[in-house]
């Protein structure tokens, strides 16, 4: 691995494209082993709290959400021996700044059970402000009325800017603002890993 | 910072493939809202959607009000016989007017082309065409795009014949371009005297025979006959024109297996489509109803998100 840039972003200011930033990986905080161990863990915890599976239901938050919620419906399959729903949910219009920013792509939600009371697992990749947390229960809602909502992640990187927080946490990773925190999945990019991103300084 | 590279869809010419491309797959999502119990979002609270339909229209002005609704835009809507257009205001000092009440887009359905490129022109809101004249009506064209890429799932290499009164026809004027736009290739069929004055500069292939053609054709796309802006009776009755321009079961058994038909609607069974045909599951007329709502919300939600607030240039 070069410790070059691997990552573009861009930096805003209320909405508006500032600069185009190059990042590059300043720590792997979790490799594949790691993740894998996290969701492993995870996964008990769910059935442990839930008192099995008969009323859960997985619900992810694309692209990297739905991957976590598919791989955990895949161990809790593996532990219990039963096959739990499992849904993904894009939030682009439930966003609180549509005004100002657009998701760049809008994926289908797809949530192919009644979540009527059910116990929901919302899962997704990253935590931190909590706005996208909020922005999913709000899409959750207008499908039906759950029994709750249950939230897992893989990193909880702090920063929050609504009351929220998760049940299921893979590692918490203390951040600065200004650091970005990336999540890989095998089944999106190839690999299993959690890493912290600094700005390579702006170009 | 609008995903789209127009801040209007007057014409299609304000679209590029890759824009056409943004709109079909967002109004993709927006079908799935469409399907659910709760058939609403809040992504555009707060945003005030005018309808400014100054000729006559029921579905395209529902179809725009639903789809204002379900995004949760406030929905004003303004017609001609309860505007002051009636008063003898003119089309500028209207669009003033509601530009001075400061709404986000306005949809505008008129009987002049051109009509609106003048509220652009004097307005900071969007403007969409609903509808202009003999001239163009784009969200339609894209409606009848994303029907039939729902149906074939591609458009690319498809031959679409657009079936009658072509010269008159607002859906044609935009459904040829936008076909050209996706790779398909449109074909317009129609007698002589519903044939624009110089066809060839539309860039579609031009028949004059239905049955000459219709073995190539993936879509018959059949076009209402508008009594009302026809002068005259451009072909001998309509009798005649239904027997040689009309969808009916003898033409459709003689059509690729897996043709569809296609209406803008409002349809004159036993005129373009004969009952039959329209009641058959090759008729995807209803498709194209239900198709519009998402499309239209996709419009909206594409042109209506992510302005920097105020800070656009």
């Amino acid at each position: 691995m070069s410790p070059g840039p691997v990552e573009r972003g861009i930096t805003r200011d209320g909405g508006r494209r500032i600069a185009a930033v190059e990042y590059r990986t300043k720590a792997v905080v979790m490799d594949a082993e790691a993740v894998d161990r996290a969701l492993t863990r995870i996964a008990h915890e769910i059935l442990e709290a839930n008192k099995g599976c008969s009323e859960i239901a997985l619900v992810g938050i694309v692209t990297r959400g739905a991957e976590l919620a598919e791989r955990l419906a895949e161990r809790i399959e593996r532990i219990e021996g039963v096959s739990v729903p499992v849904g993904k949910v894009d939030i682009s219009f439930y966003r609180d700044d549509v005004a100002t920013r657009l998701s760049p792509e809008v994926h289908r939600t797809d949530i192919p059970f009644d979540v009527e009371g059910r116990h929901i697992v919302l899962a997704d990749d990253v935590l931190y402000t909590g706005r996208t947390i909020r922005a999913a229960m709000d899409a959750i809602m207008d499908y039906g009325r759950p029994h709750s909502i249950q939230l897992a992640v893989l990193v909880d990187r702090g920063h929050r800017e609504l009351p929220i927080r998760a049940d299921y946490v893979g590692k918490n990773v203390p951040t600065s603002r200004k650091e970005r925190v990336k999540a890989r999945f095998a089944g999106v990019d190839g690999t299993d890993s959690v890493e912290i991103l600094e700005e390579a300084g702006a170009r | 910072m609008s995903p789209l590279s127009s801040r209007h869809i007057m014409t299609m010419d304000d679209l590029t493939p890759e824009d056409i491309t943004t709109i079909l797959d967002t109004a993709e999502s927006f079908k799935e809202v469409n399907e659910r119990r709760i058939k609403k979002l809040p992504t555009l609270r707060g945003r005030t959607i005018i309808n400014l339909f100054l000729e006559p229209s029921t579905r395209t002005r529902m179809s725009f009000e639903i789809a204002a609704k379900r995004l949760s835009a406030d929905g004003v809507n303004m017609t001609a016989s309860a505007s002051a257009t009636v008063k003898g205001e003119s089309l500028r000092d209207t669009a003033k007017t509601l530009s001075a009440m400061a709404c986000d887009l306005i949809v505008v359905r008129h009987k002049y082309a051109g009509a609106p490129q003048v509220l652009a022109e004097c307005m900071d809101a969007h403007v969409v065409n609903g509808g202009d004249g003999m001239n163009q009506h784009p969200t339609q064209a894209l409606l009848d795009l994303f029907t039939i890429r729902q149906h074939v799932g591609r458009l690319e290499g498809l031959t679409v014949g657009i079936v009658g009164d072509i010269c008159h026809s607002r859906v044609a004027g935009s459904l040829v371009p936008a076909l050209l736009k996706v790779g398909a290739k449109p074909v317009i069929i129609a007698p002589p005297t519903l044939l624009p004055a110089r066809p060839d500069v539309m860039g579609a292939e031009v028949a004059t025979s239905l049955d000459a053609v219709l073995p190539e054709l993936d879509i018959a796309y059949m076009l209402r006959i508008q009594m009302e802006r026809a002068e005259g009776m451009p072909f001998p009755s309509i009798r005649e024109y239904a027997r040689f321009y009309g969808m009916n079961e003898t033409r459709l058994a003689s059509a690729k297996p897996e043709m569809l038909v296609m209406h803008p609607g409002p349809m004159n069974r036993g005129v373009e489509v004969s009952s039959a045909v329209a009641d058959s599951p090759r008729a995807i007329v209803l498709d194209q109803v239900n198709a519009g709502v998402a499309v239209r919300m996709a419009v909206m939600y594409l042109l209506l998100g992510g302005e920097s607030g105020g800070a656009a240039a």
